[in-house]
């Protein structure tokens, strides 16, 4: 039958059906662990090939939106409900229609070609029918709603389930036996001759004393045939003619039976019910989601209680919390510079920054209470590596060119973020090279998160906000993971340290008097 | 078919779990002498023996149920040994032949269950013969119902129908076996049917029919077709051969259900013929509702002191209806631990359905029999062994329910009297008035005083007789407690001459001769 209709509406794309899909994904993927999250997130959705759709970041607002949308519908349980109730009707339909590409004898095709269009026929039915009574409000699945109400109730599908259900009714309704004996068969009607087993069971039937043990196997029930029973079909097929000829007019007539659009809606539906699987997993933690709002006009960044989405599902399975944190960049504001002790949560914060950007780009909804993000046209970062086989000098100079790349393609919409840059130099050179890059990322006027211990970086201009991993005055032994607005002032630090140690001068004074 | 010769309407479970405090009781009550003298070193009557005497019941039906069937074995002996040989055969048969079924294939499992229920089906005829030729003899509810359902349900008819199923189940015509068409057409509700397996030519008359049919024979070196037609085969024998294994698995269930509860009568007739040997007198107990307070006998005898001895032991009269509070006190050595064990074994006995060692016996039944008795073998010091003492207490009080009876021997004496006797006192008051039923005996003084002094009719003070002369008799009177148990006597003997020793045994060293002489000496030494 094929697709009747002229239009095949997207869920994932506003009226732009040829969109491209991205094979590999985008370079900082990696840096930001955002590999992590995507093949957590796609990993029992392998035969939708959805990682492509994540791969691929949108530039117009107008799009997010839409997808924006129809995430929110989705968030009602009971149409997620309904949704992968379909999917798993669907994944049912492709593995029997994988069985009629595969198998051999005639009749064993036609068999599971009728199974699949009867499952695919009740999950398009029941899926029109859930539809109709959701509350929908995006434009996406508004779309869509029409076109399945309208194919479920069109006379060709309509047809296509009576007949197939009727095949399957004279099929089912064939009884026939077959005469077993050594190395050889025989195959006619059944005519009416009594369950032996029953018979046997009922003459030793007062013997029953409590539960004895089930002799029955569970012999293999597994699809596929031997050719004895091949054979046996076929002679069955000669018995019962009537029906194995209706069975035959109706394989011929809905080889192709299955709806383009349906199909399409099928794997990309997928990409929300994917993220939004993903997202309750967090939020059964207590961690939130939000949809961010995009505006191409403004460049302001807000977010409340954000958390680095990779890092939070490493610690699901734990009792261990998640910890969130805020940022946001006002006015003249571009740049965070990052300091801090070490294993404060600085690249932690890093990765969540550029994490929260990219996901509200897919249109899906970020990691935190509450966003405000602009639009960007490319995510660059530069990551430490730590396994380095080259020389100091080999690694200064590939630093070097790889910023210097970046820099020569960045446009004041992209965002770049920095982790620990010229850590292996000598501090008066990394703090020289430092400062000479960070003029020309502030030239640029692009968005930027940069993680350094050179405190001097902060309050180079307007344009830099100082953020510092937070700590326990009392104890700043202890890891608080927060990172906060704050003037870098790494003495505050030392000198708790020192208190603790009792060396701080007052103690040493005391301590040496006694 | 159910044997149902332990409850007039269920099974018994050998395997259910013994009373908590089994372990304490056979200890306690020497009741591994009494299970291995009804086992006569069989293992499976003694676990037998041990569970239902342990797994005693309240039921006064039940009680009266099972010494009517026990009449019955003591008139018959003979006959019940002979039934009870039937199911042991079966199990030898079993063994003998290497029989089980282990293969994973429905024709292998049916030919393994078939020879199987061909053994069972002969045992049964055998079941059968017996009742026919005794059924009348015996005249238990028990015994009546179950001769009268082997002979209803095992009738002529019925063997000849199980014959002709167990050869139409080798299926040498070849298998009948009805389908479906399931999803994708691939065969499934695999059935078996009947056909005239008896007649030669049934395939040939099947055919003959109107029907059309198709046939295919696999060519010889078809391996694979070979097996694929085994494979629907199987399918086909599946269920029947589940029928098969499962009706000879009941068949087996219901041997080793005959021969489970036969196992405990046959123990009651070894330990009627070993107690008639020793000339010991055995009667069928008069049991009163768990409510009621009685408890009376005649010559009522420790049974494991005289199996023990191999002699008639020395037997006491108690009238003690309307009694809850028994407290005996008395000489050491007086035959106060043997008294206090004739009434726990007396009460076990009774209320798992056996005769008692007695002349004649009646009591309330009891919800459970409980012991505590002080541990010799307690290495700790005092206080530590007064800890453990109380520690199984709180044990006991978790387990003990009212109604139930409890026998105390020499607790809480492992401290001074005074605070022994003052535990003593809060515990016991505390189970009168849960309606515990209770044995005390005792050397606390204060204890034993305290009861006396209230003067309950509801209680009974028992003394361990001492001659004038300082002689036990081994007989418990009534009698007020008295402040001294003939320790002192017990010193003199130590110390004394000969003559005196041949009175009365003392407890470091009685001679052999002695021992045999006079049971009360054994029964302490080997407590």
């Amino acid at each position: 039958m094929g697709s009747s209709l002229m239009f095949t509406p997207s869920i994932l794309f506003d009226g732009s059906p040829a969109q491209q899909e991205t094979a590999d994904p985008p370079a900082f993927f990696a840096d930001l662990n955002l590999d992590q999250v995507i093949d957590a997130l796609t990993a029992h959705k392998q035969e939708y090939n959805l990682t492509p759709f994540f791969y691929t970041p949108l530039h117009d607002a107008e799009t997010i939106r839409y997808r924006q949308e129809v995430m929110q519908d989705m968030e009602d349980a009971t149409l997620m409900a309904h949704i992968e109730a379909f999917a798993e009707h669907m994944i049912v339909v492709r593995r029997f229609l994988g069985l009629v590409e595969k198998l051999d004898s005639i009749y064993h095709k036609q068999g599971w070609l009728v199974e699949a269009v009867l499952v695919y026929c009740s999950a398009v039915a029941d899926l029109a029918r859930a539809l109709e009574q959701t509350d929908l409000r995006s434009r996406g699945f508004l779309a869509f709603r029409r076109h399945v109400t309208s194919y479920a109730g069109s006379q060709d599908f309509q047809s296509l389930h009576a007949e197939a259900l009727h095949v399957k009714g004279e099929l089912s309704a064939i009884d026939y036996c077959v005469i077993i004996q050594e190395g050889k068969f025989r195959v006619r009607r059944y005519e009416g001759e009594i369950d032996y087993s029953v018979e046997v069971e009922y003459t030793f039937e007062k013997f029953k004393q409590g539960a004895v043990k089930d002799y029955r196997l569970r012999l293999s029930e597994g699809t596929g045939m031997s050719h004895i029973e091949a054979k046996i079909l076929e002679f069955v097929a000669r018995l019962f003619p009537t029906q194995f000829a209706r069975l035959d007019r109706f394989c011929e007539q809905h080889s192709a039976f299955m709806d383009d659009a349906l199909r399409r809606f099928d794997r990309e539906i997928q990409f929300y019910v994917a993220y939004l699987n993903f997202a309750a997993g967090l939020k059964r933690k207590g961690l939130s989601f939000c949809y961010p709002r995009m505006n191409a006009a403004s460049r302001a960044v807000h977010v409340a209680d954000a958390f680095d989405a990779a890092l939070a599902l490493t610690l699901l399975p734990t009792q261990k919390p998640v910890v969130c944190n805020d940022f946001s960049l006002e006015g003249p504001e571009r740049i965070i510079v990052i300091s801090g002790p070490n294993q404060g949560g600085k690249t932690t914060f890093a990765r969540m920054f550029g994490q929260v950007h990219y996901l509200a780009s897919l249109g899906c909804p970020v990691p935190g209470q509450d966003a405000q993000l602009p639009l960007f046209d490319q995510i660059y970062t530069h990551f430490e590596q730590e396994e380095d086989i080259r020389t100091l000098r080999g690694k200064l100079q590939d630093d070097l060119a790889r910023i210097h790349n970046i820099l020569a393609v960045a446009s004041p919409h992209s965002i770049l973020i920095l982790n620990e840059l010229f850590a292996s130099t000598a501090l008066k050179d990394a703090v020289f090279l430092s400062k000479e890059i960070m003029l020309k990322v502030m030239e640029l006027d692009l968005l930027c998160v940069w993680v350094t211990f050179i405190d001097e970086l902060s309050a180079l201009s307007e344009k830099t906000v100082s953020m510092v991993s937070a700590i326990v005055p009392d104890n700043p032994a202890v890891r608080t993971f927060k990172i906060v607005r704050r003037p870098a002032d790494g003495l505050a630090y030392a000198l708790s340290i020192a208190h603790k140690h009792r060396l701080t001068y007052q103690q040493i004074k005391e301590r040496m008097r006694s | 078919m159910k044997v149902f010769l332990l409850y007039p309407d269920h099974d018994f479970d050998l395997e259910q779990e013994l009373p908590s405090n089994h372990a304490d009781l056979t200890q306690d009550l020497e009741l591994n002498t009494l299970f291995n003298a009804m086992a006569g070193g069989d293992d499976y009557l003694f676990k037998a023996a041990r569970h239902v005497v342990l797994c005693g019941t309240n039921d006064l039906e039940v009680i009266r149920y099972r010494q009517d069937i026990l009449r019955d074995c003591l008139k018959h002996p003979d006959v019940i040994r002979r039934i009870y040989q039937i199911p042991i055969q079966a199990m030898e048969a079993k063994r003998g032949k290497w029989l089980g079924i282990f293969t994973s294939f429905p024709s292998g499992i049916l030919t393994s269950a078939l020879t199987m229920l061909e053994i069972y089906v002969d045992m049964l005829k055998t079941l059968k013969l017996l009742a026919d030729a005794h059924a009348d003899e015996f005249e238990s509810s028990g015994f009546r119902r179950f001769f009268a359902m082997i002979r209803q349900e095992l009738d002529d008819d019925y063997f000849a129908l199980v014959d002709t199923h167990l050869k139409k189940l080798r299926f040498r015509g070849g298998v009948l076996v009805s389908a479906k068409l399931g999803r994708g057409n691939e065969g499934t509700s695999y059935v078996l049917r009947e056909s005239d397996f008896e007649d030669r030519h049934w395939l040939e008359r099947v055919f003959s029919r109107q029907s059309p049919s198709y046939s295919f024979t696999l060519h010889p070196r078809d391996d694979a077709g070979a097996r694929a037609l085994g494979d629907l085969r199987d399918r086909g024998l599946n269920l029947v051969a589940n029928a098969v294994a499962q009706s000879a698995d009941h068949i087996e269930s219901f041997l080793r259900m005959l021969r489970q509860d036969l196992a405990f009568f046959v123990g009651c007739l070894n330990l009627a013929e070993h107690l008639a040997q020793l000339e010991e007198p055995i009667a069928f107990p008069q049991p009163a509702p768990c409510g009621q307070r009685t408890l009376s006998c005649l010559e009522l005898y420790d049974v494991a002191l005289a199996l023990t001895m191999n002699r008639k032991a020395v037997g006491n009269d108690l009238s003690a209806d309307g009694k809850d509070l028994v407290i005996v006190t008395g000489a050491n050595q007086g035959g106060k631990s043997t008294f206090l064990r004739s009434i726990g074994l007396a009460q076990l006995m009774m209320q798992c359905g056996l005769f008692v060692p007695a002349r004649s016996f009646s009591a309330n039944l009891c919800r459970g029999v409980f012991t505590h008795y002080r541990r010799e073998e307690d290495a700790t010091m005092e206080s530590g062994k007064f800890d453990e003492e109380l520690g199984r207490m709180s044990v006991l009080i978790d387990a003990i329910a009212p109604d139930s009876l409890i026998l105390f021997n020499e607790s809480f004496a492992a401290t001074n009297e005074r605070e022994g006797s003052e535990i003593a006192r809060q515990i016991v008051s505390a189970l009168l008035e849960a309606r515990v039923k209770v044995f005390f005996v005792t050397h606390m003084y204060e204890f034993a005083r305290g009861f006396y002094a209230k003067a309950a009719r509801t209680s009974l003070f028992l003394r361990a007789e001492r001659l004038p002369d300082g002689r036990r008799t081994f007989q418990l009177r009534p009698g007020e407690p008295l402040e001294t148990s003939y320790g002192a006597d017990l010193y003199r003997q130590t110390f004394a001459t000969d003559e005196v020793k041949s009175l009365s045994p003392h407890l470091e060293s009685p001679a052999p001769a002695e021992q045999s002489r006079r049971p009360g000496a054994l029964s302490d030494a080997s407590a």
